[in-house]
């Protein structure tokens, strides 16, 4: 019996929704990309299940409601939980600061490869707001992980519960 | 470590190729882009997506409605009255400024005909709602309440109370999208007000900041200057506040000056604006013009 997926669902919306809020423009450059943590975190837990194509349909519902570039953010979130798969097993076994390296590596990567695509399209701008994001996702990366752990053990001892 | 769902999880995982998945969407979004960037072809795709993700916007809109509504149902009395009283000075004021403003305006007709120039036809006009909603943070976008449905179209300008705010960039069912006029993208003609000389004010991506880079040093500009819409171009009708000189610097050997403005319109505030209904139909932009896109009669 497998696992219910549709609380993972919900979370990606709240994650979503978290990019969308309306902040100050201060903490605007320190909000971390909410969607990109979170489907990192389940595509290294839940392989399976949430992977590139997840991502890919958040990137597409990111680019929308960002009003960017269709099809950025589905193409870096892809790259991303592409690395994330191919490399699961040895990131699981890390310990937390570590881990939280590693995540800050692969939102560095996303956020280099969407100033990349900004530059290739003649949009390309820097400062505070492009890379304040990347320093914060480190940053939130240990409560994040703490909450998510704690969903995951609830629907993993649910499931046990019942088979 | 890890516990023992997730291991057989994995191992049944590995049977499965990540590299196909990657591969196909990968090229799906490298075709998405290129296909967005060059034409477009996608404006279909991105309505479709947008009715998907107009619920969420409206569910985290939902506490600054909430907000205003609140205020507009709790508040006390004695305040109602003093704000009622307020707005029926403001609007006798403004009502004695319009009678003069009548008779202008029938003098300029006159002016007109014997001059022999097209009369200016009134603009009509909307008010459209702004979602509390945050784009991208590198730009400056917004999202509207009014969709196509509700008569806006792409390239339609936005005004609020003291000046312009910008223009519809993607009408779609329920909402639409919008560039300020700070937007690093955007650019709108202008004129000096004094002397009547005409440049382009462009965004700096700072909301309280226009940028006027195409004045030569021995242009007449100084600070206080008030700078309004040109009508060329033909996008935003002419005569309309887009903001005033603040700053007129330039070191001795540049050709052109650097000028900055400060917008007229408080971007950081807004909460409604008004749509305005070109009297001419818009060809470059709405090529099926809607019907608010109609020459007034």
């Amino acid at each position: 019996m497998k696992n219910a997926r549709w609380p993972v669902w919900c979370i990606l919306l709240l994650a979503l929704a978290a990019e969308l809020l309306p902040l100050p423009a201060v903490a605007q450059a320190l909000r971390p990309a909410f969607t990109t943590m979170v489907l990192i975190y389940w595509t290294l837990m839940w392989p399976g299940r949430f992977g590139i194509f997840t991502a890919f349909l958040f990137g597409l519902l990111i680019d929308i409601a960002h009003g960017s570039l269709l099809g950025q953010h589905a193409l870096t979130l892809s790259v991303i939980s592409y690395l994330v798969l191919r490399v699961h097993l040895q990131l699981r076994v890390f310990p937390l600061w570590q881990l939280t390296l590693a995540v800050f590596a692969l939102v560095f990567l996303e956020g280099f490869l969407l100033l990349w695509i900004d530059g290739a399209t003649g949009r390309a701008t820097l400062g505070p707001q492009r890379w304040g994001p990347v320093f914060a996702a480190a940053l939130f990366w240990p409560i994040v992980m703490a909450i998510m752990d704690r969903v995951r053990e609830r629907l993993e001892r649910r499931k046990s519960s019942f088979s | 470590m890890a516990p023992s769902s997730a291991d057989s999880e994995a191992r049944s995982y590995r049977n499965a190729s990540p590299g196909l998945a990657f591969f196909l969407t990968a090229t799906l979004s490298l075709v998405l882009m290129f296909v967005d960037h060059r034409g477009d072809w996608l404006s279909q795709v991105r309505t479709w997506l947008s009715t998907a993700i107009y619920p969420l916007q409206v569910a985290i809109n939902s506490p600054a409605a909430g907000l205003h509504w609140m205020q507009d149902n709790l508040a006390l009395r004695n305040q109602l009255i003093t704000e009622n009283d307020t707005l029926r000075k403001q609007s006798l004021v403004q009502a004695a400024q319009l009678q003069r403003m009548a008779s202008l305006e029938a003098e300029n007709r006159r002016f007109r005909a014997l001059l022999d120039s097209r009369a200016r036809v009134p603009d009509r006009m909307t008010v459209g709602e702004i979602l509390a909603v945050d784009m991208d943070p590198l730009r400056h976008r917004v999202v509207l309440n009014k969709g196509r449905p509700q008569g806006a179209y792409a390239g339609q300008v936005l005004l609020d109370a003291s000046g312009v705010v910008g223009q519809i960039m993607r009408d779609q069912v329920y909402s639409s999208e919008a560039i300020l006029i700070t937007d690093p993208d955007h650019a709108v003609p202008v004129e000096v007000v004094r002397n009547g000389m005409r440049t382009i004010a462009v965004g700096t991506g700072d909301l309280d900041q226009l940028s006027l880079p195409f004045l030569t040093r021995n242009a007449d500009v100084k600070a206080g200057d008030l700078l309004v819409t040109s009508g060329l171009g033909g996008r935003f009708p002419a005569g309309y506040p887009v903001g005033t000189i603040v700053a007129v610097d330039g070191s001795e050997g540049d050709a052109f000056l650097e000028v900055t403005a400060r917008p007229a319109a408080s971007l950081d505030r807004l909460h409604e604006v008004l749509l305005v209904f070109s009297p001419e139909p818009v060809t470059e932009v709405a090529p099926a013009s809607p019907p608010g896109a109609e020459p007034a009669p």
